[in-house]
Order: C-alpha cells, then structure tokens, then sequence
C-alpha cells in the first residue's frame, strides 16, 4: 500500500472509515483451514460464538461458510463443534486442491 | 464579521488571580471541567465548585482523585465533542506530563489554567516557571500573564486559539502563583454575554459520541505514519504564530486590550534590553522607569506567547540593542544559559542579528526579586554594551554566595 | 429471557475481521460476545495493549463503533469523560440523548496495576460505563511480563522459574473484591467459554445506571503456553477446576453462576498450560497444593457469601 503525505492523512490519528481493517487479509497466516462437513452441522453457532476473527460465515442465523480470507486457522471451532462437523485439513494441500497454489 | 464589534465596558473589580481565573471559567462555561486541586491552584478549583454547587454554569464538573486522571477525562470529554477544561500547576502538571502528549497529539482543544509553581524538591509551593516550560515540547500553546487582568483575557482568548480550525491544539495558560494567583488585583470582567458570544459554541469536526458515523481516536501509529502525524502537529502549532494575534486584535477590539505574541515596552530607543516572561515584567517596569528618569534608555520584551516560539517577533524587537539579558524564571539544568535565552540566541543568530546576550535565572521557587535588582541587570548591560566583560554568560539573579551578618 | 446465538447472530460485528490478533486469541472472542450482548449504540475505549495494538493500526480500524485509545492507564477516566461529556452535552440540549452506552476493554496490566487508582476514582464518582477486565494473567503485548492478576506458580518473563525462584511466588490480587468494596453495583467474574453466562452478565450491568466491572478470564496460547485450538477448553477448565469462579456481586449480593460438583483438582488447569509445566517437577508439590488451598479457601468463602 502506498504510504500518503503528511498533507494527505486525517490528524491526531482519526480514523473514519469504520470497520476497514477487513482490508487486511489474515487469512494468509493460515497454516491449516477448517472445513464444514453441511451433513453433520445443526447450525448450534457454537463455532460462530467461540470464533476470534469473525469468520463463520451466518446467514439467517445458519452457518454457511468461513471466511477464509480473514480465518487464521486456530481450531477452536473444530474443537469445540459438538457434532465434530469442523475438520482442520492442511492449508497446503486444500489450496493444492482447489488450484489455487 | 469581526468589524461589527463594538467595544463593551466591562465591570472593574478587586480579585485574587485565581478568583479572576475562576471567573474567566464560569463566563465561558465549558461542557465539562474536571480538576483536581492543588497550592496555588487549589482556589480556582474551590471557586469553580462552588459555580457548580450554586447551579450558575452547565458544566459537569467532575472531582478526579489526581491531576493525571482530570487531565485524562478532558482527553475523553474533548474527543466527544465538549469543551473541556481544566487547571493545575507544579507537581500536578507533571503527573499530567504523559497524558499532556496524548491531549496534542490527539489534537484536542483542551484549556488549562497552570498557576506557575516551582518542582520539588526541596519541596515549595512558590513561584517559577519550571513547570510549564518544562511542558515546552508537549506541543501545546504556551501563553502567559504578567497580571490578573492578562491572566482573565489569556484564558477567554485560549478557548479562540486552542479551537481554531487551524490549530486545534491544547492550550494552557501561565500564572505567577502567590503573586498573582494568591494577590488581590484590580481587573475588568467582562459581561458574561460578551464572553460567551467571544467564544461562541464549539463545534468539533469529529465526536466520539456520533455514533452514526464512527470514529476511531488515537489510533496507534508504526513507523510510516507517527512521522507525519508529528509533521501535522507541527505545522498546526505554527500555525498559532498567526492566530494568536488574530484573536488577540479581536479580543482588543471588545475590550480595548489588544494582545499579540510579545509586547515591548520601552524597546523603540533602548540601547539595552532585558526578555522576561510572567508576573515579574511588571518589577521590571518599574526598573525602567526609574532609570528611564535618569534618561538611562532601557526597555523591555515580554514574551507572552513561549510556544509556538515567536522567533520572527522577537528577533525584530530586539534588533538594534547593543545588549540583552534573557530572564528565565525555570530551573533548567546544564544548559548554556536557560531556555528561553538558548532560543532567543538562535533566533538571533539565524537572522545575522549580532548582539551581547547574556542568561540570567531568577526566582526560583518565590525567592523574591525587587525593581532594584532589574536595574542592576541593566547597569551590568549597559557596562558589557561598552565593551565590558560578558563573562559569565548564565547568571543567577542576586543570589549571594553567603549570608549578610 | 435466556439469551439464544439464533438471535444475535445475524446483527453486524462491531469488532471487524482483519485485526491483527494472534492466532486463538481469547480477547477478541470476548470483545465480540459483549459486543454482540448489547443492543444499541456503544461507545469504546481501550487502553494500551493487545487490543487496543491489533485493532487499530493507522489508517485502518477494526471498530464499527466509536473508539478511543488515550494511555495505558487512564481508560477508566477517559471514558468517564466521554460519559460526562456526554451527560453535559445532552442537559444542555446540544446533542440529542441516544441512550449511549459506554465500555472499557482493558487488559489485566492496565486494570490491576497501572489502572486501578483511575478505575476507583471512576467507580466512586459513578461514572455511568461498564469497564470490561481482558485478564490473560500478565503483560502479554509486551511478551509476557507478570502481572497482579498472575497466578501463584506462573512462568513470565519476569518470573523466570529459576533454581531459587520457582516462578510467581504471589497469588493474583483479588480484583471483584476490591471493586466490590467500592458497592459498586454490580460486578462479576465471567469467561468465555461461558458465553450466556458473560452476556447476561453483561447486559445487567449495561442496563445499570452507574459503574460496572465484569473481569473476564482471556486464555493467551502465546503466554500460557497451549495450543491455539484449545482457548476455550482451558477457559472451561478454569472454571470446572475453581482456578476462575464465575460469580457476581449484584447491588451487593454475592452469587456463584457455576457451582460444579466436584470441582476437578487444580492440577487439571495447570498441567493444560506450558506456564506452569515446572509445578509437574518433582520438589514443587507443596505450591500446587498451596494453589489447591487457595482455591479451596476462596470456593468456600465464595459459598458461604452467595447464602
């Protein structure tokens, strides 16, 4: 990202454009990726609730898929999913897979 | 707009300066004070509260339990959008020092009353100046009064100048304690409504309480942006090189007391010439006077803007002196001579100004110093004006080495 | 009525993806539970540290909401002063009353130690804001310095657990008592595994028209030593073992919120995290046994309050 002026940016290091660290892309951190097996999830938003990062994905109170361009890969949702819907597979081999690397 | 002013007569009154402060405060009537008291400063404090118990201002006044905190409140009360105010002095002051940076940096219009005391230890609750040009490089406007009537305008004025679209910086206000925070005066208040139409209403750019379009305040800064964020702060606290007469010629044309940056006295044909800063310019006239009825041409400079620093302002006031003594009243160790003196040589000396200077401190901590010994600096002046020995070039003001028996 | 995820999923997080938080950070799952527990408009602050570090890197931010950062240790005060501001603001008829809520998230350094006077000053004046305690036990944004929240027997960086020393040789400092002794109205000990526990927590206090202080325990895998996948086990083991009571004061009344039966044995939460790995050692029994006392003390001291 280009670096603005000293004439360019807000003083006193306002701020106000909320929310627009979604800019950054954490996503790329991620060593490992969770993975939604649909037939197993009851959509209990347990992993929505324990997410650090705000990357499950909730539509009309449903989980519909992470967000992987800010997911860091931690875990928590697939340790804590009750019904063992979440799996964590290698990042390396999921992008390998989708032919993306 | 500011031709339509008709100059209002105000109301000529006997008050401690720290009752003339009070005074000041509950003409302007800021969103929130918050303060936290302490000698000399503790009157302002009382007087304000007693403004608040009696339900005559619609400030908030909050109690804090330390200088730090009632600093960090205006902090949080000016990035919501309130004029907020508040007052100190000597060991108060630095326990705000941290949050003095924050307040600038922040870019908060905050005022705030400093009733000049000197630092421990040895512990003393007198007079100097050590405190506040101590602040020197916090990045707030700097002003000071020779008297209670300055220390009344100063603060109104304040409001104008920390609030200026182009400055938008915190702004304190020095006063000699005891001398002045502590001695009666004779002062004209203004009426309230003239007050508070000089002020007018606050308007911020930008409120933390706006929540429909959100703000972020002191966001933290890595090596790309703090820089540039200085640089800003910078060019706004120059900036108040230009305002500050601005608002000071308006402020004269209300009152008939027109204020700039420095004013000289005495200076047009002076040969010599001592800068001084506060309460003890007024012993210094009294200097002048009396030599001048010699037909000794001595004059004088009194800053009262120390930051921004008026280089151009000073430096062409004092052109054509054949020699000057810079006065500081702060116990600024190990330096070549005290600070205000350090900067005035640089002013000069970028300007291809060419004259004797020489630093005196004084006063320190209330030690009293009368007309007599101002005329002594300027017998001394006058001596290295005809090419006497300088040397020493920092000084301490009739401090004897022993006592008299 | 019971808080339930199907209902406060769906509304926008006012925490923004693309903080720069470590990898399982408790923080920011409590930031967005209390976040997500209060309806309309809030205003933040947070003091210096972890989150105050990785959500707001100039020229972005992670709040939707508005946000401060003064000091490390004055939070508490500028919030007040926004409240009052605020309070003023609305008196005089300048601003139009929104009924603005307003919290502190601050980090157990800037609470328990460096913060503490300007938290009591704001709790004795009644400030109206919640203050929001992000306890992960130590200075963890500048890599894991002890704290007064540090538990007995923990590893910082500056307590090393050295031939002489063997780690913390202090319990943490008991934070809701000290609060409480203010009779503040409300005041409680919260964790994240416990979601419904901490968002009910805190939309009693937000509904109070005074001070509140809700200390939630923040499991830190850098500084604890665990794995990222296991934040929120160790913050249930924290409870189950006694090492984090949940409880709360409510205008004076005691209360514990989870009272398991039986309460697992300390050594559970200690041998989860790397932190305490040195108590396994043969010679440092008797300090998992005074930390087992400890709890033991406070548990029953704890019962016989909540009566």
């Amino acid at each position: 990202m280009k670096i603005k002026g000293w004439k360019e940016i807000m003083p006193g290091g306002l701020v106000t454009e909320p929310g627009s660290s979604v800019t950054y892309e954490t996503g790329t951190w991620r060593s490992s990726r969770p993975t939604i097996d649909k037939e197993r999830c009851t959509h209990c938003l347990l992993c929505w609730v324990f997410c650090p990062d705000g990357s499950i994905v909730v539509r009309d109170s449903k989980v519909v898929g992470i967000d992987l361009k800010h997911c860091k890969g931690c875990g928590i949702c697939a340790n804590e999913c009750p019904r063992h819907a979440i799996t964590m597979v290698d990042e390396i081999k999921a992008r390998v897979e989708e032919g993306l690397s | 707009m500011s031709n339509v002013i008709q100059q209002v007569k105000g109301k000529v009154v006997a008050l401690e300066g720290d009752y003339a402060i009070a005074e000041a405060l509950r003409q302007i009537n800021p969103d929130v004070m918050a303060a936290y008291p302490i000698t000399p400063q503790t009157e302002i404090v009382q007087k304000f509260s007693e403004f608040y118990a009696e339900g005559v201002v619609d400030t908030e006044f909050v109690p804090v339990e330390s200088e730090h905190a009632a600093l960090s409140t205006c902090v949080g009360a000016s990035a919501a959008g309130a004029r907020a105010m508040t007052a100190t002095c000597g060991a108060g002051l630095a326990l705000m020092w941290e949050i003095l940076w924050c307040a600038s940096g922040l870019r908060l219009p905050i005022v705030m009353a400093v009733v000049n005391r000197s630092l421990s230890a040895p512990l003393n609750i007198l007079t100097d100046q050590t405190d506040e040009m101590a602040t020197r490089d916090a990045g707030w406007v700097q002003l000071y009064a020779e008297s209670h009537q300055e220390a009344y305008d100063n603060i109104i004025q304040a409001v104008r100048i920390a609030e200026h679209p182009d400055v938008m910086l915190p702004t304190m206000c020095g006063m000699a304690g005891f001398v002045l925070g502590h001695a009666l005066g004779q002062l004209e208040l203004l009426p309230d409504e003239a007050v508070r139409k000089f002020v007018h209403i606050y308007h911020p750019h930008y409120s933390l309480l706006d929540t429909d379009c959100p703000v972020t305040f002191g966001a933290f800064d890595h090596w790309d942006y703090f820089f540039p964020h200085k640089r800003q702060q910078w060019e706004g606290l120059n900036n108040a090189l230009r305002v500050i007469p601005e608002i000071g010629e308006e402020f004269g044309r209300l009152t008939g007391r027109y204020y700039g940056l420095v004013e000289p006295y005495m200076l047009d044909d002076a040969e010599v010439a001592i800068v001084i800063i506060g309460s003890a310019a007024g012993a210094t006239r009294v200097a002048i006077d009396e030599m001048r009825a010699e037909g000794i041409k001595v004059g004088m400079l009194k800053v009262r803007c120390y930051r921004p620093f008026p280089a151009d302002a000073i430096a062409e006031a004092l052109q054509g002196r054949k020699a000057v003594a810079v006065l500081d009243r702060t116990s600024c160790m190990g330096g070549e001579g005290s600070p205000l003196f350090t900067e005035i040589c640089s002013a000069l000396y970028n300007r291809n100004i060419a004259m004797k200077i020489i630093s005196y401190t004084y006063g320190l901590g209330g030690y009293d110093t009368i007309p007599e010994e101002f005329c002594q600096v300027y017998r001394n002046l006058l001596q290295i004006a005809q090419g006497g020995k300088i040397e020493p070039i920092h000084r301490f003001l009739s401090l004897p080495e022993r006592g008299e028996s | 009525m019971a808080i339930k995820l199907t209902d406060i999923c769906n509304k926008e997080e006012k925490l923004a993806s693309g903080h720069r938080g470590c990898i399982g950070c408790a923080e920011t799952i409590i930031v967005r539970q209390v976040m997500a527990a209060i309806d309309g408009p809030v205003v933040v602050a947070s003091p210096t540290g972890c989150l105050e570090i990785i959500t707001t890197p100039f020229p972005t931010t992670a709040w939707r909401v508005p946000w401060i950062h003064n000091a490390f240790e004055n939070s508490s005060s500028t919030l007040a002063g926004a409240e009052t501001a605020y309070r003023s603001l609305v008196k005089q008829g300048k601003i139009e009353d929104k009924g603005l809520k307003f919290v502190v998230f601050g980090g157990d350094g800037a609470t328990y130690d460096i913060g503490l006077q300007f938290i009591s000053g704001v709790i004795e004046r009644g400030h109206r804001l919640l203050y929001v305690c992000l306890n992960n036990e130590a200075y963890m944004n500048t890599g894991i310095q002890r704290s007064s929240a540090t538990p007995l027997g923990a590893w910082t960086t500056t307590t090393p657990v050295g031939k002489a020393v063997p780690g913390k040789i202090q319990p943490r400092k008991n934070l809701i008592a000290i609060v409480a002794a203010h009779n503040i109205p409300y005041a409680a000990q919260a964790a994240p595994h416990a979601w419904r526990d901490l968002m009910t927590k805190v939309q009693k206090a937000i509904a109070i028209d005074g001070p509140s202080v809700i200390d939630v325990l923040s499991p830190c895998a850098r500084g604890w030593r665990h794995s990222t996948n296991e934040t929120i086990a160790i913050s249930r083991l924290s409870a189950e073992t006694g090492a984090w009571p949940l409880y709360e004061v409510d205008h004076g009344k005691w209360k514990l919120n989870y009272n398991p039966v039986p309460r697992k044995p300390v050594i559970e939460w200690l041998k989860a995290q790397g932190r305490f790995s040195h108590l396994l050692q043969p010679g440092n029994e008797h300090i998992v046994e005074e930390f087992q006392q400890q709890i033991d003390k406070q548990w029953a001291e704890l019962e016989s309050m909540s009566q």
